[in-house]
């Protein structure tokens, strides 16, 4: 199971409380009236399907019921951030080439990189109940 | 499209009242548990009790935070919280405002209260842009009480409700035995949770068997 951090709940939470829902950023032609039946057939039917670095959409369908952004590793199933809708990844396949060879890590001790480290950490230590 | 918005004001949104003057008869949604012998006529002495609060005002509020919140004080006396999941509740701790989304509020006021309170927010708003639904008829309130409360829940949800997760003043839609509920902790004392009526059945068998260990009570009030 993952913990997947809801930029509008602003806090993790666990995977059963998300649906993911495909791929994100499509843009919708402007006039669909004056493009050609391949590009309407492109934006309908036809979807990225990349090894690593990949952006998509999901919702917390069991908490804010709000749809925003993940950016994900499909080899690793590593999520390396979210964000709300109508903003951009700071994370893309050409910054995770470019922190792989410089040596980067893009996360380490289990938390996503952006948006998950809690603020205190002793939250995630024992408590006496 | 400047003008279409103002098409819609007080004047012209159908509302109505769902609790007429003449009482008419009303089950819970826990009608249905009672009847199979699943509700308690009065509490046990248990270590669990869990109370259905049925019948309360339940308003969906949508819009934009700052133009509720001002409407939502001067008729309720209670800040709209502007922290993702915040929950205020007033000083009777019997109505509140619940964070559910950015653009989402739950009001719960006592039962009878949410339609006038539904038109003084309308006549408020004017020709703002939001939203006021009446959910009243679409799911119940349960309180959960008592030593092992919090021992139940944590069977029950993947949410931490520890007080450090769920800390007095929040409020969290979460995951309770693979239905959706809103658990929210209005007290020290107690959680509330907030069921759609079509799982509330579903929701008192689970809690009895998840409290069965410790003694649990189920009551639902008959009006
Ligand atoms: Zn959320």
């Amino acid at each position: 199971m993952f913990y997947i951090h809801c930029p509008y709940c602003g806090e993790r939470r666990e995977e059963e409380e998300f649906h993911p829902n495909g791929q994100a950023h499509l843009v919708r032609p402007a006039d669909p009236d004056s493009v050609s039946d391949e590009e309407w057939g492109d934006y309908l039917f036809f979807r990225d399907n990349p090894r690593g670095i990949h952006h998509e959409m999901w919702v917390h369908r069991l908490g804010c019921r709000k749809f925003f952004n993940i950016t994900r590793n499909t080899t690793t199933y590593e999520i390396l951030e979210t964000y709300p809708m109508g903003e951009q990844p700071t994370i893309t396949a050409e910054t995770a080439k470019v922190r792989h060879e410089q040596g980067v890590q893009t996360a380490d001790g289990g938390w996503q990189t952006v948006g998950a480290r809690p603020e205190n950490s002793t939250l995630n230590e024992e408590t006496p109940s | 499209m400047s003008e279409a918005g103002s098409e819609t004001n007080v004047s012209n949104v159908a509302v109505f009242d769902t609790h007429p003057a003449e009482p008419i008869d009303a089950e819970s949604p826990l009608a249905w548990s009672r009847q199979r012998g699943l509700v308690d006529a009065a509490g046990g002495s248990g270590q669990v009790s869990a109370i259905e609060r049925p019948f309360l005002g339940h308003l969906i509020l949508r819009g934009g935070a700052i133009t509720l919140d001002e409407a939502v004080r001067a008729e309720l006396g209670i800040n709209l919280p502007g922290q993702p999941l915040g929950l205020n509740v007033d000083a009777e701790g019997s109505r509140s405002v619940q964070w559910l989304s950015p653009d989402e509020w739950l009001v719960i006021v006592p039962g009878g209260e949410e339609f006038a309170l539904e038109n003084r927010l309308r006549e408020r708003l004017g020709d703002a842009h939001f939203a006021i639904v009446n959910v009243s008829g679409g799911q119940t309130l349960v309180e959960l009480s008592g030593d092992k409360a919090r021992d139940v829940l944590m069977k029950s949800v993947t949410y931490d409700v520890h007080s450090h997760g769920l800390p007095v003043g929040k409020a969290v839609g979460t995951v309770f035995a693979k239905t959706s509920i809103n658990l929210r902790r209005p007290s020290e004392a107690c959680f509330e949770l907030v069921v759609r009526r079509s799982f509330a059945d579903y929701c008192v068998r689970w809690l009895r068997d998840a409290g069965r260990e410790y003694g649990v009570s189920v009551e639902s009030p008959t009006s």
